[in-house]
């Protein structure tokens, strides 16, 4: 049993009809329920459900901060490698993209490391392309080994690998895991991944599993907003984070929620996500998940991070290079995505707190 | 004098309370003086203590009594290994133990539990662990040495107060150890039956730290505890489910 036998129970019925059928009482009633199903979550996806936004957006705040208080974790990526063996048409990384790629030196690792601890981050995400040859496990374990000493905690946001891997660099120190489906429509995700190892769309829809099964502490999943209908991918990112949640309690489940930004590969979709798409999936989110987490990543502008506190997101970036060396040299722009929220690591402090809320560096520490 | 003795300490509050979700730790100072609570949880692995602006701890008044706490442990192991680090972090020998590895209704694993608090106890620690309101696990902790038994009322943070209640009313009878009820307490008037029962403190968070003035709750808190606590010495009257009749059915028996 994976999460693919689950989706494709989904992904053959028809939602425009439910859209269709779903009532405006339908919409208040689920709204007022405890604990909904994934029938429900799709009706609150619905364009139907539009007209009751606010409605959302003050019971995802309340079931937010019944969970998980007024208090938002700060976290920092940073880019080890940019080497990339796939082919992808929305990414800035795409081997065919001709730019000079950067792998950080152990050195660079330690000075990148410094400079982000500096800023009082202890929470960092570490980023690579997928080549394994180079950016592989062994080239991760020796970067863990000198972030640990900097950090509470270690993320990877790398490449789909096996159960025996995740198992190797959590023994090295990493806790925490995030994969991006990208989108759950076979069909587009094969056209999107025009070649390299990523094309393999069931290899990564199981990743997120696999590392549960390894034992990882958390996992993060996300569809790429903008490539597929959003209301169809944000569907099955909720459907997928509560197949794992209910598979592997232990593990904390949450979900991003980016929406495609321009990148130096360019590629026209055809699917713009405005803000109160992006809006109706986070609270609907809330309530169908109402203990997920939900980070925001600095793809959003500060004025949208601003509100969005307060509408279910528990987790952000600050102070983000999205270049390879960026935090140690900040001329670097051949970044994976373009950066909206510039702000660095106290000016967001700063801008939760005047919303009433406590920023967190730390919130984990592998004991 | 009514008295609350754990671990050797005489504590006058039977409120204890956390240090979570708040908008910000400053707040603390004033929630605990609202409140005259002594007991204090924190989670051992949130206290941030590399960081240069300081942490949590700085804002938890001297002379209280802090019980750290194994939040984020999923095995007796790992809580064993938090409650060490924080005795050697200088946070004192009381632990509250939470095992869970259920991050959905974040239900404690009483096995686990038993564990880690038979090997904490034999070690000198003031163990109060945290459970669900099951008679033979609390009966299990008792035997391996627990400073008291802390069963939720509801689920973590869910503030549906008790509704656990016939189970907490079995612990309380049949448990010598104090019975703290910790979680799912939403309002004062929570508070309040749990003591008039007979529990012997309350241990709650999220119903002071979300409510929109923090200090307040604290103090409202504290009054219903109190309330319930004296309550529950005066001895309640008893409850009656009809007014006692005027026609009594037996009045016609004169001899």
């Amino acid at each position: 049993m994976s999460f693919y036998d689950e989706y494709l129970q989904y992904s053959n019925a028809d939602m425009e009809e439910v859209f269709q059928h779903t009532t405006s009482a339908d919409i208040e009633r689920i709204i007022g329920k405890d604990r909904l199903t994934p029938r429900d979550f799709l009706a609150l996806l619905s364009p139907k459900a539009e007209d009751y936004l606010e409605w959302m957006a003050q019971k995802a705040n309340q079931l937010t901060v019944q969970n998980f208080g007024r208090v938002i974790l700060l976290y920092t990526p940073m880019y080890l490698s940019d080497y990339c063996t796939n082919k992808c048409t929305y990414c800035g990384f795409n081997v065919t993209n001709a730019f000079t790629r950067k792998q950080l030196t152990m050195e660079e690792v330690e000075k990148e490391a410094q400079t982000v601890a500096a800023s009082g981050i202890q929470h960092i995400l570490i980023l690579t392309g997928d080549a394994p040859a180079i950016a592989g496990v062994p080239y991760m374990k020796e970067c863990v080994a000198i972030l640990k000493r900097y950090f509470s905690s270690i993320a990877i946001e790398v490449y789909a690998m096996e159960e025996e891997e995740y198992a190797q660099l959590m023994e090295a120190g990493v806790e925490s895991m995030t994969m991006y489906q990208e989108t759950y429509n076979p069909i587009l995700y094969d056209r999107l991944h025009v070649k390299g190892p990523k094309k393999d769309y069931r290899y990564r829809l199981d990743a997120p599993e696999r590392a549960c099964k390894a034992g990882m502490r958390a996992v993060n999943i996300g569809a790429l907003l903008g490539l597929d209908d959003w209301r169809r991918d944000g569907f099955f990112t909720g459907l997928h984070a509560n197949y794992l949640q209910n598979k592997y309690p232990g593990v904390e489940v949450s979900i991003s929620l980016p929406r495609i930004r321009p990148t130096m590969g360019n590629c026209e979709t055809g699917n713009s996500v405005n803000d109160k798409s992006i809006v109706q999936f986070m609270t609907a989110f809330r309530l169908f998940m109402p203990r997920a987490g939900m980070p925001l990543s600095t793809r959003e502008n500060a004025e949208f991070r601003n509100h969005a506190i307060k509408l279910g997101i528990t987790k952000m970036s600050a102070g983000v290079q999205t270049a390879v060396g960026g935090h140690i040299d900040s001329q670097e722009n051949s970044g994976q995505f373009a950066v909206s929220d510039t702000r660095n690591v106290k000016e967001m402090s700063d801008a939760i707190l005047q919303l009433g809320y406590q920023p967190v560096f730390k919130d984990w520490q592998a004991i | 004098m009514d008295q609350l003795v754990i671990g050797g300490r005489s504590l006058q509050s039977r409120l204890f309370i956390g240090t979570g979700k708040y908008s910000a730790d400053t707040l603390i100072p004033e929630v605990v003086k609202k409140s005259g609570s002594e007991v204090i949880t924190v989670a051992l692995r949130r206290i941030d203590f590399n960081s240069p602006t300081g942490n949590v701890m700085d804002h938890i008044p001297s002379g209280m009594q802090l019980l750290p706490n194994t939040s984020g442990a999923r095995n007796a192991q790992e809580a064993i290994r938090i409650a060490r680090l924080a005795k050697a972090a200088g946070c004192g020998n009381w632990i509250k133990i939470e095992v869970i590895s259920d991050n959905k209704y974040l239900l404690p694993d009483g096995y686990e539990t038993i564990k880690a608090t038979e090997v904490l106890a034999g070690e000198g620690f003031v163990v109060l662990p945290y459970i669900s309101p099951d008679l033979m696990v609390a009966k299990q902790l008792v035997e391996v040495g627990a400073a008291a038994v802390m069963p939720l009322g509801a689920p973590i943070g869910s503030n549906r107060g008790l509704k656990t209640k016939e189970l907490l009313r079995i612990l309380i009878e049949e448990i010598a150890l104090p019975v703290i009820v910790d979680a799912g307490i939403g309002k004062p008037s929570d508070a309040c039956e749990a003591m008039e029962m007979g529990a012997a403190a309350c241990l709650l968070n999220t119903a002071i730290a979300s409510a929109n003035q923090p200090e307040l709750m604290a103090e409202a808190f504290g009054m219903a505890v109190a309330a319930g606590r004296k309550a529950y010495l005066a001895g309640l009257g008893r409850s009656e489910k009809y007014a006692s009749s005027s026609s009594p059915l037996t009045g016609f028996l004169h001899n």
